[in-house]
């Protein structure tokens, strides 16, 4: 089993069982000026409990696979199992906070929240309890009411994060949560995340485009080449927990870590992808 | 309708600035000064520049009004093409909503249906009349299958296009969260196309209204459509405008009604 393509990485990586397994994965979109080939010979595996962060130029397939894992989108090749089981299918296992906006703007933040126990039936006064404590969690209190047009952008974000953990999902997929935040915001949340991960554990899958972001959140990096995208390289970061989001820029690490990943990101940036076959 | 979107805000909150509450009052007089004035002038025409037996005369028709309305003729009537307007509307609409989800849920039977519903739609519905009237004889049940099918199309086509502009971002959130086909339709879809479906119905009830009324005069005994139609008969040209008014006054209520109701609904915008 090829667990990552860069040489270099592989002997670092002690995967103690993997909840998330993508095997030699291939998708090709449909686009109006032809097939457009997404990934090639995807392979990846994930720990459980893991924190993984996904970069790679734009354009590389990083929602693309964190779409085969929800299974929104079916793979044209390969296999993809997520807690020991195949990915056939919408696979309600993950939690998916997606990098759009997707609150239903008719339903108060607190009738949102509510909306992943209502489908599983969940009785409506524990649900009226784990939903203002989940609230309470992201720092929304005051704002149950709220619809979310009356939010600002870092607030609906909250928001969807609460939606997403409230049903305690195994695995957090998470597509550039707190990419068009500013960047004291998008700190606040890191360090949020941070603390809400450290008390579940989860196994969370993290596209970023950012390169800080991914070295301060993560326990691994992965940097996809472009399309049709594999994984590049993967970098275990060496940094220990609990981590302040504002200290890890000056851990000893963080500077190779960040030279690394910017190496193979950078050889990669303005480089023509191959689009049509 | 227009006139309340400007009025009611001032009227139900009572603080407004000055400037404000001051325009909406002027425009209010200058409403009530056009009203006046056409009546006025209608009332000095009739007679003068024109044949009362054509254009009747503002007095003449409030009086066949009062008389009505004393008679109980008014009421009578207008609460059988009410009746039947609403009958057919929530009918018409019920199916249109339906008929839409199930279309726009699945591709194939969307574009398998679209020329023929397309070609019904084309026909004037009018024209449906004299069959309904055929298969349902001179009584309420033929006016509301027309009014039920005027409105059938209009919410069908309007809440087609809105369930198809659904934005998938939701629907994909929803599907994660492990919900079934039946609950997007219900917690995402309809929602969503709920301004869609307001349009259709706020185009569909006058549309009702005509089917109704239309049909009552091609063949009924009871109903506004009726009552204008009578009145024509014997040649009471007060009668047709005291009938048309009324008409009026009662698509102007079911606008207003429906206008509250889309305020009620669309409050978290």
């Amino acid at each position: 089993m090829r667990v990552c393509h860069a040489p270099e990485a592989v002997a670092v990586l002690e995967i103690a069982k993997p909840a998330v397994e993508f095997k030699g994965v291939r998708k090709v979109f449909q686009s109006r000026s032809g097939p457009l080939e997404v990934l090639r010979d995807f392979s990846l595996t994930v720990g459980e409990g893991e924190f993984l962060a996904v970069v790679g130029p734009s354009g590389s397939g990083k929602s693309t696979v964190l779409n085969l894992l929800a299974g929104l989108d079916a793979p044209d090749e390969g296999v993809i199992t997520c807690n020991s089981r195949f990915v056939d299918g919408v696979n309600t296992d993950v939690g998916y906070l997606t990098q759009h906006d997707s609150l239903l703007p008719w339903r108060t933040v607190e009738e949102n929240v509510a909306v992943p126990l209502e489908i599983r039936g969940v009785p409506i006064a524990e649900r009226r309890e784990r939903v203002g404590a989940m609230i309470a969690g992201v720092g929304l209190k005051g704002f149950e009411r709220h619809y979310p047009s009356q939010l600002s952008g870092g607030m609906r974000k909250r928001a969807m994060l609460a939606r997403t953990l409230i049903y305690d999902p195994a695995t957090l997929l998470m597509d550039e949560p707190f990419g068009p935040l500013d960047a004291q915001l998008k700190l606040v949340l890191q360090a949020e995340l941070m603390r809400l991960w450290s008390e579940s554990r989860k196994t969370v899958i993290f596209v970023t485009h950012d390169i800080v972001e991914a070295i301060t959140l993560a326990d691994r990096v992965v940097v996809l080449s472009p399309r049709p995208s594999r994984v590049k390289l993967g970098e275990r970061i060496a940094i220990g927990r609990p981590r302040s989001v504002h200290d890890v820029r000056f851990a000893p690490a963080f500077e190779d870590h960040y030279r690394r990943l910017w190496g193979a990101i950078e050889a990669d940036i303005g480089r023509p992808q191959h689009d049509h076959q | 309708m227009t006139t309340n979107d400007v009025a009611a805000p001032a009227g139900r909150t009572g603080f407004k600035p000055h400037g404000r509450s001051w325009r909406v009052s002027r425009i209010w007089v200058y409403r009530l000064l056009f009203a006046v004035g056409f009546l006025a002038f209608w009332q000095f025409a009739s007679g003068r520049l024109a044949d009362p037996f054509w254009i009747s005369s503002p007095s003449a028709i409030f009086a066949r009004l009062t008389e009505w309305v004393r008679a109980g003729t008014l009421q009578h009537n207008l609460l059988i093409t009410f009746k039947e307007t609403i009958a057919g509307f929530l009918m018409g609409a019920t199916a249109g909503v339906l008929a839409a989800c199930v279309a726009g849920a699945s591709d194939t039977i969307r574009r398998t249906i679209d020329p023929f519903v397309t070609a019904i739609y084309g026909l004037p519905k009018v024209a449906l009349a004299p069959l309904f009237i055929m298969w349902f004889g001179i009584g309420m049940a033929p006016k509301i299958v027309l009014a039920a099918v005027s409105v059938f199309f209009l919410v069908f086509f309007s809440t087609l296009s809105g369930v198809r502009e659904v934005d998938r971002k939701m629907v994909d959130a929803l599907r994660t969260m492990g919900a079934d086909r039946l609950r997007i339709q219900r917690c995402v879809i309809l929602p969503a196309a709920m301004p869609w479906i307001f349009t259709g119905l706020k185009l569909g009830l006058p549309y009702g209204f005509v089917g109704a009324v239309a049909a009552e005069m091609m063949a009924s005994n009871a109903g506004i459509g009726f009552l204008t139609q009578n009145a024509a008969g014997q040649l009471d040209t007060a009668g047709v405008f005291a009938a048309l008014f009324a008409l009026m006054v009662v698509t102007s209520l079911l606008n207003e009604g429906l206008g509250r109701l889309e305020a009620w609904i669309f409050r978290w915008r």
